[in-house]
Formats: C-alpha cells, sequence, structure tokens
C-alpha cells in the first residue's frame, strides 16, 4: 500500500475517537493563540498531511519531559500527544529494546533523511570527550555521536525543556560532566534549533509545537533566544491570576500566614514569575488543571537559563557569589556604603581637625 | 551679577549655565525617588490590609519609579545635547583629557590633598581632575547602565511589540544570561550610585568650606567665586 501515513492514521489505529481528535484540535488552536476556525485547519492538515517522523532521544536527563507527555490530565488528549512523539524512537516510551530498537534509529534516519524532527530530552556531557571519562552511554557509544549523527540528517531539531535548552541541573556548577546544551555543541550540522524551555515543558506546548510546524509547514517564529513566540513571549507575572494583589502590595510573608490562605502575591516568597518566560499562568498544567502559583508555591523560574545556579528558590533577590560569600545585591551595597560612609565620617573628622590646626598656624 | 558675594576677591566666572543646573537638580530629586522606590520594588512594604481592588501601593511605587525614570532619561538626553552646544564646563564630565598629561598631574594633586600630603589645594575654574574621573565612571556610565537595564526591565511590562523591548529588552536580556540577571545588575548598580552620592555630597560639602572656591552656591546660581586673589592654577 503506497498511501501516505498520516498523524490521524496512527491515532485512529490507536484507538482515538474522532471526537477526541477533534478535541485535540481545538485545544492546541486554543494554545497557540489561534481563532477557533484554525482547529479545522489543524484536523486537516493531521488528516491527509504525511505524518512528521520523530526521533526522541535522551542525554542526561530525568524523563520529566516524557513524564509531562503521560502525566497529561486530559485523559483523551493524552493519547493523542503520545501516539504523537511515540512513533519512531523514543527509548522511554517504545516496545522495541536493544538491537532492535537502535536498529531503528538508523532506519528512519535513512529512510527520512532531512525531514524527520530529532526531539532532544537532556544534553551531551562534553567533558569526556577531554578526559577520556565516561558518561551517558548509549548502546556502547557516547549520547554525543548518536545526537551528531541524527542532527546532521535533520529538518529541524528541538530542545525538549531546560536540560537541553539551557543545561539544566546536570549543567550546574562546577558541571563536572561537561553537560551542555543542545545549541552549544560542537559539530552538530545546520538543522534550526527550537527550544522549548521548561522543567518540563508543558506538554500542550510540546504538541502545539510538532503540529503547528504539521500544518503550517513552516516552523513558529522564534524569539532572539530560539524559543516559540507564541509561549514564550510573556512572562508568568504578566498572566498570573494573583497579580491584582501584587499591585495592591498584598504579599504572603510566611508559607502558614493569613495571606497565604488567602491566595495572596507570592513575590516575598521567592515567586520568579516576573523574570520568567513561558505559559503556565496561561495554558496551566494537566490539561488546564492548576499551576505551581494556583497551588500556593512561588514559580522557581524553571524554563530560565541558569535557574538552577541563582540562590535559593524562597528568596527574592539573586544570590551573588562573586564576594566569596553568598550575598545578594543589598547585603552587598549596604556594606560598601558602611564603609565608605565610615570613610566619609573619619576623612571629615580629620578634615576639620587639620583646618583648626591650619587656622591656628595662620594667626 | 554675583559681585556682591562677600568671598569675592577677583572676577567671578559663570561655570554653569541654566540648563545644566537645573538638570543637576531635578536629576538629584530623579535619583532619590529612583532609589527609593527601587528599593521598594525589590523589597516591598509589609502587606496592606483589605482588599486587592482597594490598594494599588505596589502600583504606585512602580509608577513612582517609572514616572521618575523618564524624567531622568529625558533629563540625561537633554544634557547630553547641552554638552554640544553650552560652554566648554558642560562638557567636562562626558570627556576627561585622559591623554593629558596635566590631567593626571592634577588627578595626583587631588589624591595627595585628600589624603592631607599637600597644604593647600588647587584653585579651579570648572570640576577638579579626581572628581571628573569619579563623576564620568561612576555617574556618567553608571545611569547609561541604569538607562539600559532599566529599559530592558520595562519593556517586559510593555511587551513584545513596544520599543522598549525592541530596542532594549530583546538584545539586553540575553546579554546578561537571563531577566533575573538584568534585575540583580539593575540592583546592584543602584548601590554604586548611592556610593557615589555619598561621596558626591561629603566632597562637595568640603570643598565648598575647605578650598578656594566656591562649590554648592555655585551649582545654585551658576557663578564660580574665588576665596582669594591669586591666579587659577588648574592648568587650563
Ligand atoms: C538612578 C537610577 C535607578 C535606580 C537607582 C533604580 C533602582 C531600581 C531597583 C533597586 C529596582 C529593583 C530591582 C530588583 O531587585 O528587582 C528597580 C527595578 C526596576 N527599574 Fe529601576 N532604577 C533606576 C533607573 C531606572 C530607569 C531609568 C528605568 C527605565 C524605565 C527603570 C526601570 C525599572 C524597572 C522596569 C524595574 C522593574 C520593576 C518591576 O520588577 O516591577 N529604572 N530599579
Ligand atoms: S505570585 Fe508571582 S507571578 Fe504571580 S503576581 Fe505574584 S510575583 Fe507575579
Ligand atoms: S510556574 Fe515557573 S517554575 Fe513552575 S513550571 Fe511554570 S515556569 Fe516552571
Amino acid at each position: 500500500m503506497a498511501m501516505v501515513e498520516t498523524f490521524y492514521d496512527v491515532m485512529r489505529r490507536q484507538g482515538i475517537t474522532r471526537r477526541s481528535f477533534l478535541k485535540f484540535c481545538g485545544l492546541t488552536a486554543a494554545a497557540m493563540g489561534l481563532s477557533p476556525a484554525y482547529a479545522g485547519k489543524i484536523a486537516h492538515a493531521m488528516e491527509t498531511k504525511p505524518r512528521i517522523p520523530v526521533l526522541w532521544l535522551h542525554g542526561l536527563e530525568c524523563t520529566c519531559c516524557s513524564e509531562s507527555f503521560i502525566r497529561s490530565a486530559h485523559p483523551l488528549a493524552k493519547d493523542v500527544i503520545l501516539s504523537m512523539i511515540s512513533l519512531d524512537y523514543d527509548d522511554t516510551i517504545m516496545a522495541a529494546a536493544g538491537h532492535q530498537a537502535e536498529a531503528i534509529i538508523e532506519e528512519t534516519i535513512e529512510k527520512y533523511s532531512g525531514n524527520y524532527i530529532l526531539a532532544c530530552e537532556g544534553n551531551p556531557g562534553l567533558e569526556q570527550e577531554h578526559t577520556g571519562g565516561m558518561s551517558c552511554i548509549i548502546a556502547g557509544k557516547p549520547y554525543t555521536e548518536q545526537l551528531r549523527h541524527a542532527a546532521k540528517h535533520a529538518k529541524a531539531i528541538i530542545s525538549w525543556g531546560s536540560c537541553a535548552s539551557w543545561g539544566c541541573v546536570q549543567a550546574a556548577s562546577p558541571n563536572p560532566t561537561g553537560a551542555t546544551p543542545i545549541h552549544k555543541v560542537p559539530d552538530l550540522g545546520n538543522a534550526p534549533i527550537i527550544k522549548v524551555p521548561g522543567c518540563p515543558p508543558i506538554a500542550e506546548v510540546m504538541t502545539a509545537v510538532i503540529t503547528y510546524i504539521l500544518t503550517f509547514e513552516r516552523l513558529p517564529s522564534l524569539d532572539r533566544q530560539g524559543r516559540p513566540k507564541m509561549f514564550y513571549s510573556q512572562r508568568i507575572h504578566d498572566k498570573c491570576y494573583r497579580r491584582s494583589h501584587f499591585d495592591a502590595g498584598q504579599f504572603v510573608e510566611k508559607w502558614d500566614d493569613e495571606a497565604a490562605r488567602k491566595g495572596y502575591c507570592l513575590y516575598k516568597m521567592g515567586c520568579k514569575g516576573p523574570t520568567t518566560y513561558n505559559a503556565c499562568s496561561t495554558i496551566r498544567w494537566n490539561g488546564g488543571l492548576s499551576f505551581p502559583i494556583q497551588a500556593g508555591h512561588p514559580c522557581i523560574g524553571c524554563s530560565e537559563d541558569g535557574f538552577w545556579d541563582k540562590g535559593g528558590f524562597y528568596n527574592r533577590l539573586t544570590s551573588i557569589h562573586q564576594f566569596g560569600v553568598e550575598e545578594n545585591a543589598d547585603e552587598v551595597g549596604i556594606a560598601a556604603a558602611t564603609v565608605v560612609g565610615g570613610a566619609v565620617a573619619v576623612h571629615a573628622a580629620v578634615s576639620a581637625l587639620k583646618r583648626t590646626q591650619s587656622k591656628g598656624d595662620q594667626e | 551679577m554675583s559681585t556682591s558675594t562677600k568671598s569675592h576677591s577677583e572676577p567671578a566666572v559663570y561655570v554653569y549655565e541654566a540648563p545644566v543646573r537645573i538638570w543637576h537638580w531635578t536629576n538629584a530629586l530623579a535619583i532619590i525617588v529612583l532609589c527609593i522606590s527601587g528599593y521598594l520594588i525589590g523589597s516591598p512594604l509589609p502587606t496592606m490590609p483589605g482588599e486587592a481592588s482597594d490598594n494599588f501601593l505596589m502600583g504606585y511605587i512602580r509608577f513612582a519609579h517609572f514616572a521618575a525614570a523618564y524624567i531622568f532619561i529625558i533629563g540625561f538626553l537633554g544634557r547630553i545635547y547641552w554638552a554640544f552646544v553650552g560652554n566648554s564646563h558642560s562638557r567636562q564630565i562626558f570627556l576627561p583629557p585622559i591623554f593629558s598629561g596635566e590631567f593626571w598631574d592634577g588627578v595626583l594633586h587631588e589624591a595627595l590633598w585628600y589624603s592631607f600630603l599637600t597644604k593647600e589645594p588647587r584653585k579651579y575654574t570648572g570640576h577638579n581632575p579626581m572628581a571628573v574621573i569619579f563623576m564620568h565612571i561612576m555617574f556618567v556610565w553608571g545611569t547609561v547602565f541604569m538607562i539600559f537595564t532599566g529599559l530592558a526591565l520595562y519593556g517586559e511590562g510593555a511587551g513584545y511589540d513596544s520599543w522598549q523591548y525592541t530596542y532594549f529588552s530583546g538584545w539586553i536580556i540575553p546579554l546578561f544570561g537571563q531577566s533575573q540577571d538584568v534585575h540583580t545588575f539593575h540592583h546592584l548598580m543602584m548601590w554604586v550610585l548611592i556610593l557615589f552620592m555619598i561621596m558626591h555630597v561629603y566632597v562637595a560639602i568640603r570643598e565648598d568650606i575647605m578650598s578656594r572656591q566656591s562649590l554648592v552656591s555655585t551649582m545654585i546660581s551658576g557663578w564660580r567665586t574665588f576665596k582669594d586673589k591669586r591666579n587659577i592654577d588648574d592648568g587650563h
């Protein structure tokens, strides 16, 4: 049978009803900020265009991106999402194992060379290239080799999550394995890289990116840091439902205070919403059920570069390590002002003394 | 005009033209508002009682910050313009003559004077060389830094299609790493400006008392008056 296989075919084969398929198209259009009319366009693309093969590789990571997919609370959308990503190779959820599994990678790369999307979860540890140490070995070879090989034939690379996009916890100082985000790995070929940061990213955002590429036959427009604008152009703080308490100056001061019960703003508890670009406050998590701030916990800025090395998650001001001790900008500033203020006071006293002396001399 | 000044003993010199003086004092006020409101943005006041709809404290503090910020920015742009069209003193803080040996000699002299190692201060019509260095590095570049980082932070709230985002946030945030780092450095530089202000105010008052020329009154009237009859020996 020479018929091209579509995403819709795969979904139907996996027992997904047309009703939940259309629901998925509607949700995805909404998540992308498109008008409801686009739901039809998306459905049409899913039904007629050849599905995009996705190779899903895992480097140094915690699998939270995959978990994000399969924990989607919307039971029907979840199946759709799963059928979109588990298609070709994903060592967490595919059925094949061992040599069989590795053969699938080669097969996909050959068959779809230049047409598949390489989805990277996690990143490679480059330190081994210098020291000869070993980390992240897949099928007897360093992950870096697998990554380079697959990347060179890909149409586009998606850096899933903060590991692939920024480095994340395994890249935390002093970064012993040399964990390096995908876009900084040398010798990776020329495929464009789309960053979908978050620890993990939101499931709806992940599928929407693939759906967008399928429907519109181009990559979504990216910001300067390579993130799709439609999901990463606003901060959590810009759309946070607690924002009115922020503007009013009503803050949670302690975890168990009255303000915490009333759902006031978590700014003083270290909320990184004002510095974090992500869609949590609009799309939310687990099928729109909730998101961290709604559950009473400040945003830790998980989709931002370096969030793992910026001091306590519960401090508003960043710790500055350059001074040997952990201090924030105010502590550094007050210390400096005290020193300078003290010096000024002493200088003034000496000046006054000298002046009376020299006056005495003149007389 | 200033002939009535009591310590006048040789012709007073008109140093600071009106735009410079107006800028100096509005700018001083703007910076004070910026420091107080900025500090309160970083560490807000205790929680307000009542309904959210009855309060807008953080909103007002941020408004004060942004309003003062625009006065600060427009004032600085105007000041740069005046450096082109104003008298030679109006260019001093922007262009320290770092290739002039005389200038560095003056810096050395000021260092000695502030270390109580020389008996007599020199006499200057404009700023003394040491002051020029501090004003140029801490104040001029500090101001540029605050304006650039401040507009980058502002663009985040104003949104993707704002000019602040296009011209500032878009490249400044990736340059620092991420938004949080821009906040941290914007905050740190506030303390640099506060250090500058402590020294600036102290030195201005001290020189007013101990040096051979007027200072504080000069920034009010524009006229530099001198306390003795000997020549100006600032090398100009
Ligand atoms: C003397 C100059 C200035 C001082 C001392 C100052 C001080 C501060 C401080 C301490 C903060 C809090 C930072 C933090 O920890 O999050 C802040 C925030 C901010 N500043 Fe400034 N600032 C100055 C100039 C400006 C300028 C020129 C602008 C431009 C519009 C600006 C815009 C902002 C914005 C948008 C924020 C963030 C407000 C928020 O997070 O809600 N600042 N400033
Ligand atoms: S809880 Fe966080 S994101 Fe929400 S308004 Fe407060 S500071 Fe902003
Ligand atoms: S609210 Fe903040 S920390 Fe939580 S998932 Fe979203 S971006 Fe990450």
